[in-house]
């Protein structure tokens, strides 16, 4: 798979920009602050729909200008698509597959497959439960564009439970304070309670089963990441104590012969029956998928807190690498990305990671110096200055 | 910010579904550059649609007159009500011609977050309907997304103790849409394969 032509209009700094490109490695070469991230940025967006460096569109669009387009034309084997992706801050983004309309974006997903190491990658390792979780979800959705709704029903049903938790908590306490003014408990106690939980219990129902749904998926996902990781981190850090991943949810899993969806459904179920009461007092979803954490260990000693910060990088990347390995075994070499990581290597680990992905069908590069493209790398080559990508090799 | 009269259009306008501050603005100056006598029509038929038009007393679907057009109309079928959002559900299933039963209207679907809650529903209308034994079969044709999922699920919770067959919408009908939006070839095959709802 790869980009043949990526066409931009106010992303970023770019008012406009055109840019053909070639098979094998293109490297983007040229001073701080002049674009080069900008643009591989804009194909990752393609690909996910989201940004690498934040967490909202906003920014994505040019200073002073109301919307941002990104086109990029899209080959797979002897197939191409022509993705158009309209970025409206505050509004529906909009997107066009080969010039015809989807009723919904993320229907657009799934046509561009990309894997994108950055710096900002060392949040996998360093950062909140929330950003593995985000490596979860996306690879999910890279693999098989249906999540993207899985994920966005969960989102929505955990909102809806959240803020019906939130009203019965505000409602629970005005009626305890009033009680006692009124001197009459039970009779508040009583009224609207059958109909708070009735509701809840269709949440539930909902949150159950969308819940179930991305429980199972995360899991088969990091059954098959956990020894991709781990060789991709021996290759990169070989002095180091193995690398391991484990999925931790606070669903309580039967122990030994597996799951099924209708056990994980029962879990969670039952989660959130343990949970009720507490959830009830602090207006919030104590238990699910959104709880969840992935683990990183190195030897006896989890990552996060204890790993150093060479060894924090490898696993990173080594992560970013699992993440490659399986999309490439689903078939569709995806386009690699990598924005100035190489700079941040030593140089057994940049030999390594350049000979890991010198065979892909693509690879971007963005460098602030050329001597940080390996040599391995070398291919095409534009020189990004003052907002202008120019082809120079 | 504009003078005080054109910003409280572009304000009001503002409230209206789908109207974002910028259509809201585009629409307003429109309106103070169009001709005197069609900004009367448009502002007489928005008077009168709010005199004239009421809410069926029996299904709470729009109506002229204290019943609608589909609750007085003897032919339709009394054992059958098909449960729906809004009024323009109700016009986009009679184009299916599939379905002659009865209808009852809600009013929207149960979401916390927009702050509806079953009390918000004419849930305890449809409940009086139901009570005489007449109806046998309810169709749930709430929206196929997750608010109308939701409210379908509650609603059969609702009427299991009493025993009617509860049916829900065949899937195919998009999803996360509206009802509405469904053409009428599939809203019509939905109908056809409508499935048991069993909670
Ligand atoms: N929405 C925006 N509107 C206008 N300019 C923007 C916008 N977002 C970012 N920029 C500008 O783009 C530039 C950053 O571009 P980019 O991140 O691509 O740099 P880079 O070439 O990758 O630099 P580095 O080598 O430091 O990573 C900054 O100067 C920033 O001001
Ligand atoms: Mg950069
Ligand atoms: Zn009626």
């Amino acid at each position: 798979m790869r980009v043949c032509h990526l066409s931009l209009t106010d992303f970023r700094s770019y008012p406009s920009a055109e840019i053909a490109l070639d098979p094998g490695v293109t490297a983007f070469v040229g001073p701080n602050g002049h674009g080069k991230t900008n643009l591989v940025e804009a194909i990752g967006y393609v690909a996910t729909q989201s940004s690498h460096r934040v967490a909202t569109d906003a920014p994505l669009v040019r200073h002073g200008a109301e919307r941002a387009i990104v086109r990029a034309l899209v080959a797979r084997d002897d197939r191409r698509a022509l993705v158009e992706l309209e970025i409206n801050p505050g509004r529906a983004n909009r997107a066009r597959v080969n010039r015809s309309p989807v009723p919904r974006p993320r229907e657009a997903l799934g046509l561009l497959r990309t894997v994108l190491f950055a710096p900002e990658d060392l949040a996998l390792v360093k950062g909140d439960p929330s950003e593995r979780r985000r490596f979860l979800d996306d690879l999910l959705v890279a693999r098989a564009p249906r999540f993207a709704g899985v994920r966005a029903d969960y989102d929505r049903v955990l909102k809806q439970r959240n803020t019906l938790l939130r009203t019965a908590a505000a409602t629970r306490q005005g009626r305890r304070r009033s009680a006692r003014r009124q001197d009459d408990e039970a009779a508040f106690a009583s009224a609207g309670a059958g109909d708070l939980l009735s509701t809840l219990d269709v949440w539930d129902t909902h949150l159950v089963r969308h819940g179930a749904e991305l429980l199972a998926a995360r899991l088969d996902l990091v059954e098959a990441l956990r020894p991709l990781a781990a060789k991709a981190y021996a290759t990169l850090a070989p002095a180091s104590a193995a690398a391991d991943l484990e999925y931790r949810t606070g669903v309580k899993l039967p122990t030994g012969c597996g799951w099924s969806r209708e056990i994980l459904e029962e879990a969670l179920r039952a989660g959130l029956a343990e949970a009720r009461q507490s959830e009830l007092e602090r207006g919030v979803t104590l238990v699910g998928p959104h709880r969840d954490d992935l683990h990183l260990a190195l030897g006896e000693l989890p990552a996060r807190g204890y790993a150093s910060h060479g060894e924090s990088w490898s696993f990173a990347l080594a992560l970013r690498l699992a993440a490659y390995d399986l999309l490439r075994a689903d078939g569709g070499d995806p386009v690699l990305i990598l924005d100035d990581v190489f700079a941040e290597l030593d140089g057994h680990r940049r030999t390594r990671l350049a000979e890991i992905v010198a065979p892909a069908e693509q690879v971007l590069i963005t460098a602030a110096v050329p001597d940080d493209v390996p040599a391995e790398l070398a291919g095409a080559r534009f020189d990004v200055t003052e907002g202008n990508a120019t082809r120079v090799r | 910010m504009y003078e005080g009269v054109v910003q409280n259009l572009i304000d009001e306008l503002g409230l209206l579904p789908g109207v974002g501050p910028k259509s809201a603005q585009r629409i307003a100056f429109h309106l103070l550059a169009a001709d005197p006598a069609d900004v009367k029509r448009l502002a007489h038929a928005l008077l009168e649609v709010k005199e004239r038009v009421r809410f069926c007393r029996v299904c709470g679907n729009v109506a002229a007159e204290e019943e609608c057009r589909i609750c007085r109309d003897q032919r339709r079928d009394p054992h059958v009500i098909c449960v729906v959002e809004e009024s323009k559900d109700v016009v986009a299933i009679e184009k299916t011609r599939e379905f002659r039963g009865r209808y009852h209207v809600l009013g929207g679907a149960i979401s916390p977050i927009d702050g509806v809650g079953p009390d918000d529903l004419r849930i305890r209308e449809l409940m009086a309907r139901l009570a005489d034994g007449q109806v046998t079969e309810l169709i749930l044709a709430t929206d196929p997304n997750l608010e109308g999922e939701a409210t379908a699920t509650y609603l059969a919770r609702l009427v299991k103790p009493m025993g009617l067959k509860v049916t829900r919408l065949a899937s195919g009908l998009p999803v996360g849409g509206d009802l509405e939006y469904a053409d009428e070839v599939t809203l019509g095959r939905a109908f056809e394969g409508r499935r048991l709802l069993d909670v």
